[in-house]
This record gives structure tokens, C-alpha cells and sequence, in this order.
């Protein structure tokens, strides 16, 4: 009943073709991005933005970087770790070494990153499936091998280095909620960049691709740059997931951060979410952020005395469950489960 | 066995040749998959290539859209012989094609397929795409309005929206149809379009093939077992066993073709004694 069609009739194929045809969609979008940009940074507190909101955020933005590549053009890649780091160096060492403004930076990190990921996107040409994941594999560990070697931090004694203060159009990135307001204004518009992608004639080829290589290249796909591209914009989107996660969350840059732990990650997300639907990245995000607080909640509040080891290693057996589950249950994930819950809808309370 | 001028019917006399396939040899390895099969598709012909399992009538047709090479022989297309050519190339020369067993996207819906058929007719970049602006929003239009004639004909607008994995088999062969269509080719390959289809799937799709030859003006080259199928539809047919030609002709010559007939029933035993 709450959540019906029935009455919005689409005269044109322009709105037929719109993102979210159903008006209740457009209600709930709108609603969720007033929450988000007018609510949540005058009532949630500094912990809440800081450790919940801006890894949410940055996660969702990889995720959907990782979703394009493996949920939309079908090439696994499990190097996303070191694609961000690129993207973070990249910007680091833009920012110490040149006097360019900083969207300018962000955009350059972006594209440096689209570079890297090109050039080990290229054995995807020859190989498929287990063998890629191998190859983007190596390209993880090489990557933040390579950022290690001194030049990259500028011959720091540590090899922590911390991000640099910097302003975007006269506004200056200092608190928490500035740092919130950036990650979402940039999420938002590269999530609708993203979306706009995967609808047009560039994500019908690489979901031809994805779906059969063979039939793709009988109706004039090149198998090639198809690819390529799919590893370009991948790879853009994680490069500056990978500038916002140093800049803005962790605050300070270390080859390190960015080990296999954060591909994997990542690769959850998009896999738990949804693989193939934007939606899904974000709640692949939300569900593995949130999931290891309630994790760390829960026992404490049944007056479970659980050591923090204990609640660590309780969290990588739910977490691997969950995925068993997902694979085998609902190998399209949350995403779906949300598109399964709006078919509920349509008719509930009612039976038909 | 080739063709000569003067076994052709007044009206393919009139039409100029689309392609032409001399002395084609392939082999993989030790087995010889054709061999020294020639004959000529004429613009806006029906042609059909039958024969036994195995006679090589699909590795013909891979031939012709570029999966495979010939080891040897000559495929003139529009007038331009070629040797080795990818098949996206082939593909933008306008020969589209059908599968046996069905090759669909089969994650995206009966209307994304057929839309991703216009490939070749898209120009947008990348980024107009991410943008949504200019020659990418025009072309999602246009595209889309081609598209919906192509699902009209195909009397495909009540699965518009679903994914095609979840569609009957006589759908999803339709489906690719579409797609095929949609890239507007002049030559369109149909690799047993009518397998496995019940009769009155059978005739849907016979009509469809006419209506396209008929509507579209595109030449038509078709595999097919239900020779009944064939004979009704073709304007002509060439006959192939165990890689080789044995006969060509109108419907009628091939059917009375003694050597057809041995190659589909067996060689006649002498009943006299």
C-alpha cells in the first residue's frame, strides 16, 4: 500500500529513463540527503562523525569505485588498498611539491591513481577471474611496498607523515563537521557521476563484458579499452576514497594503513551490499562500519565479560559468516534484499 | 559444384553480391572442418546453409563474423576480401549475429540488451556519460526510441523490464533477435534461430525473419534443422557435409538433389534383385 506505482504514468521515455522513476523514491532520496547535510552535523556528536560518519563515507565512496569494476565490468581486483595509498600519495606529495590549489590536487590524485590502475589492469586482457584476483593481489603488496621507499614521504625519519591543512574554495578544513561536509558533498556528486555511468551506454558495455565477453565483441565491444576503462574510472573513484581516508579521517599518511585488511574490506562491502547496484555500496559501507561497534556494544550491555581479543576475533567469524551467508543466500545482496522489501510493500498490509 | 550465372533466378541476377566465400579451408589441427566450400550471399537474399551435425555449417558462419580464421580461401565482403579480422571489426562492417545456444547479457534487462545492440551507433565519451550532458543524453534518447520499435516488432514490450535470465527459452531468443536488429546490419547471421522451439515458436519466428528480410531489407543467412522451416523460407541454400558443399540451389533443386538426399537419409540400397 505505502509503496506503489499505481498512477505515475511516464509520457516520456525521458522520464522513464530518470534515476528514480517512482516518486516515493525521489521523496525518500531527498529526505535521506536533508538528513545528512542539515540534521546529523548539529545533533551527532564528535565521536559519532568521526569514527562512524567519515569512514562510512569514504568506504561507501572505494566501495563504489570497486563495485564498478567488479560488480559492473566483471574484473575482480583485490588491490584496492593500494589503489587508495596511490591516490593519497599522489595527493601528498602534490600538495608539498606544487603550489595547485586543492581540487585541482584531488582531481590530479584521482587521475594518477586511474594511471596506476590501468597499467595492472592490463594483464585482465589476457586473464579472467581467479588469476586476476592474483595479479591485482600483487599489485597491493608491490604498491605499498613502493610508496614506502623514501622519496614518496618526502624523506620523513618515521615514514608517518601527517596531512597537510588545506582550504577549498576560501573554505578552510578544520573541524570535524568541515571534514563531514567535504566527504559528503564529494560522495554525493561522485556517487551520482557513478550512477550516470552505470545507466548509460559505458555501463551497458561493461556489464556486456561482465555478463558474456563472447557476445560483447560480435556487437562491436572491444573487449580492450572496455576493460581499460572500467579499471580507469575504478580506479579514480578509490584514488580519492584514498586522499579523503588520509586527509580527512586518518589525518595522517602511512603505506601501511592501506594494507590487504582495507582491500578486503572494501571487497566485503561491495560483495555484502550488492555487487552491480550503487545502492549496495552504501549499505555494504554502513553494514561494515557499524557492524564491529554493535559487536562492541552488545556484550557489554548483556554484562558479558569479554576480553577485547575475544570481541576482535568474535567479529572476523561473524563478519566471515555473514559473507558465507550472503554468497550462498543472496549472492546479489543487501541491495536486493532492499528491492525484495520494496515488492513486499507494494501490497502490504494487504495479502494481494 | 559453384553456382554459375545461369542457375539464378532472374531477380538475384538483379542484386549484386554482399559476400563471397571461395575455396574456404579450416582445420584445426589434424581435423578438417571445411573444406573448399565456396558459394555467394546476395543483397537482400534469404540464405540458408543445412546440413548433418557436424557438416560445419556454425564454424561456416565463424568464419564469416571473424571468431575463426580460414587456414585458407578467400571471404570478399562488399567487395573487400579480408583475411583476419576480429570479430567487433566484422561487427562494425554490419554482419550481427545470433547464437545456437543463447548468448545474452543475462544480468540486464530484455531493454538494456537490445539498447546495448546500438553500441556501434553510440558516440558519447566517457565522461558526457558521467555527465549525463550533451551528445550521451540525446543519444539515450534516440537509441531508446529505436529501441522501442524493435521491441514493438518483436512483440517484446511486456518483459521491457526484466532481466533476461529469467525469461522462457522462445524469449530469450527473440531477445537476441533484438539485439541483433538493433545494430541495423546488413547482414545478419542466425545460428539455428528456431532449435528447440515448439510450433508455434517456430512460426513467430519464421515471421519474424521474413518481416526483417522483407521490412529491414537485410540480408539473411540462416542454419536451421527443420528443413521444412527452410525450404519455406529460403531464396536459396547450399547443402554441406563433413565440411564439404555436396549441393546448392533454389529450395526445389536441392530438395530433389540426389546427393542431399544420401547425405540426410543414407545411400539408397538396390532393391532390384
Amino acid at each position: 500500500m505505502i509503496y506503489r506505482e499505481s498512477g505515475q504514468f511516464k509520457k516520456t521515455y525521458q522520464a522513464d529513463q530518470a534515476i528514480l522513476p517512482l516518486r516515493q523514491d525521489r521523496i525518500f532520496l531527498i529526505l535521506v540527503l536533508l538528513v545528512a547535510f542539515l540534521v546529523v552535523p548539529f545533533t551527532a556528536s564528535n565521536y559519532v562523525m568521526n569514527s562512524l560518519l567519515l569512514p562510512f563515507l569514504i568506504y561507501s565512496l572505494a566501495a563504489i569505485g570497486l563495485n564498478i569494476l567488479v560488480g559492473y565490468c566483471g574484473q575482480i581486483s583485490l588491490g584496492t588498498g593500494g589503489f587508495m595509498a596511490v591516490g593519497a600519495f599522489a595527493a601528498w606529495n602534490l600538495a608539498i611539491r606544487t603550489e595547485l590549489p586543492m581540487p585541482v590536487i584531488f582531481v590530479l590524485a584521482g587521475l594518477i591513481t586511474s594511471g596506476a590502475g590501468v597499467l595492472f589492469g592490463l594483464p585482465a586482457l589476457r586473464i579472467k577471474g581467479f588469476y586476476l584476483a592474483v595479479t591485482t593481489l600483487a599489485a597491493q603488496f608491490f604498491l605499498v611496498w613502493l610508496l614506502q621507499r623514501p622519496w614518496f614521504n618526502n624523506y620523513s625519519a618515521s615514514g608517518v607523515i601527517s596531512a597537510p591543512d588545506f582550504h577549498m574554495f576560501g573554505w578552510s578544513i578544520e573541524t570535524v563537521t568541515d571534514r563531514y561536509y567535504l566527504s559528503l558533498i564529494i560522495l554525493v556528486v561522485m556517487a551520482l557521476l557513478a550512477k550516470n555511468l552505470v545507466r548509460s551506454a559505458t555501463g551497458r558495455k561493461w556489464m556486456a563484458i561482465r555478463d558474456m565477453d563472447v557476445a560483447a565483441e560480435i556487437i562491436g565491444i572491444r573487449p580492450m579499452p572496455t576493460k581499460l576503462k572500467a579499471f580507469a574510472v575504478s580506479s579514480f573513484f578509490i584514488g580519492i576514497a584514498g586522499v579523503l581516508w588520509a586527509f580527512l579521517y586518518l589525518g595522517q599518511l602511512e603505506a601501511d594503513a592501506f594494507n590487504i585488511y582495507t582491500s578486503f574490506d572494501v571487497l566485503f562491502m561491495v560483495i555484502i551490499g550488492g555487487l552491480g547496484s550503487i545502492l549496495g555500496c552504501f549499505l555494504g559501507a554502513a553494514f561494515v562500519v557499524l557492524v564491529p561497534i554493535f559487536l562492541n556494544i552488545i556484550p557489554s550491555a548483556l554484562g558479558l565479560p569479554l576480553s577485547t581479543a575475544m570481541i576482535s576475533y568474535i567479529e572476523v567469524f561473524i563478519f566471515g559468516s555473514l559473507i558465507i551467508f550472503f554468497l550462498i543466500v543472496e549472492p546479489h545482496g543487501m541491495a536486493r534484499l532492499w528491492s525484495i522489501a520494496k515488492q513486499k510493500l507494494r501490497l502490504w498490509p494487504f495479502p494481494y | 559444384m559453384v553456382a554459375t550465372v545461369s542457375d539464378l533466378t532472374p531477380r538475384e541476377q538483379a542484386s549484386e553480391v554482399l559476400l563471397k566465400v571461395e575455396n574456404v579451408e579450416l582445420r584445426f589441427g589434424g581435423v578438417r572442418a571445411l573444406h573448399d566450400v565456396g558459394f555467394e550471399i546476395r543483397k537482400g537474399q534469404i540464405f540458408s546453409i543445412i546440413g548433418p551435425n557436424g557438416a560445419g555449417k556454425s564454424s561456416m558462419l565463424n568464419c564469416i563474423n571473424g571468431f575463426y580464421h580460414p587456414t585458407s580461401g578467400t571471404l570478399t565482403y562488399k567487395g573487400q576480401p579480408r583475411k583476419h579480422m576480429r570479430p567487433y571489426v566484422t561487427a562494425s562492417q554490419g554482419i550481427a549475429r545470433t547464437f545456437q545456444n543463447i548468448a545474452l547479457f543475462k544480468g540486464m534487462s530484455t531493454l538494456d540488451n537490445i539498447m546495448t545492440g546500438r553500441h556501434l551507433k553510440t558516440k558519447a565519451s566517457l565522461l558526457e556519460n558521467a555527465f549525463w550532458f550533451g551528445r550521451a543524453r540525446r543519444e539515450e534518447l534516440e537509441h531508446r526510441r529505436f529501441c522501442e520499435e524493435i521491441i514493438d516488432f518483436l512483440n517484446l514490450q511486456h518483459v521491457r523490464k526484466t532481466p533476461v535470465g529469467t525469461l522462457p527459452y522462445g524469449l530469450q531468443k527473440r531477445v537476441e533477435l533484438g539485439r541483433a536488429l538493433a545494430a541495423e546490419p546488413e547482414l545478419l547471421l542466425l545460428d539455428e534461430p528456431m532449435a528447440g522451439m515448439n510450433l508455434e515458436e517456430k512460426q513467430d519466428m519464421a515471421r519474424f525473419i521474413l518481416d526483417v528480410n522483407d521490412e529491414y531489407g537485410t540480408t539473411i543467412c540462416l542454419i536451421e534443422h527443420d528443413i521444412g522451416v527452410v525450404m519455406d523460407l529460403s531464396d536459396r541454400i547450399v547443402v554441406l557435409d563433413h565440411g564439404e558443399k555436396i549441393g546448392e540451389g533454389t529450395p526445389r533443386e536441392v530438395s530433389n538433389d540426389p546427393k542431399v538426399i544420401e547425405a540426410y537419409l543414407g545411400v539408397q540400397e538396390q532393391e532390384s534383385a
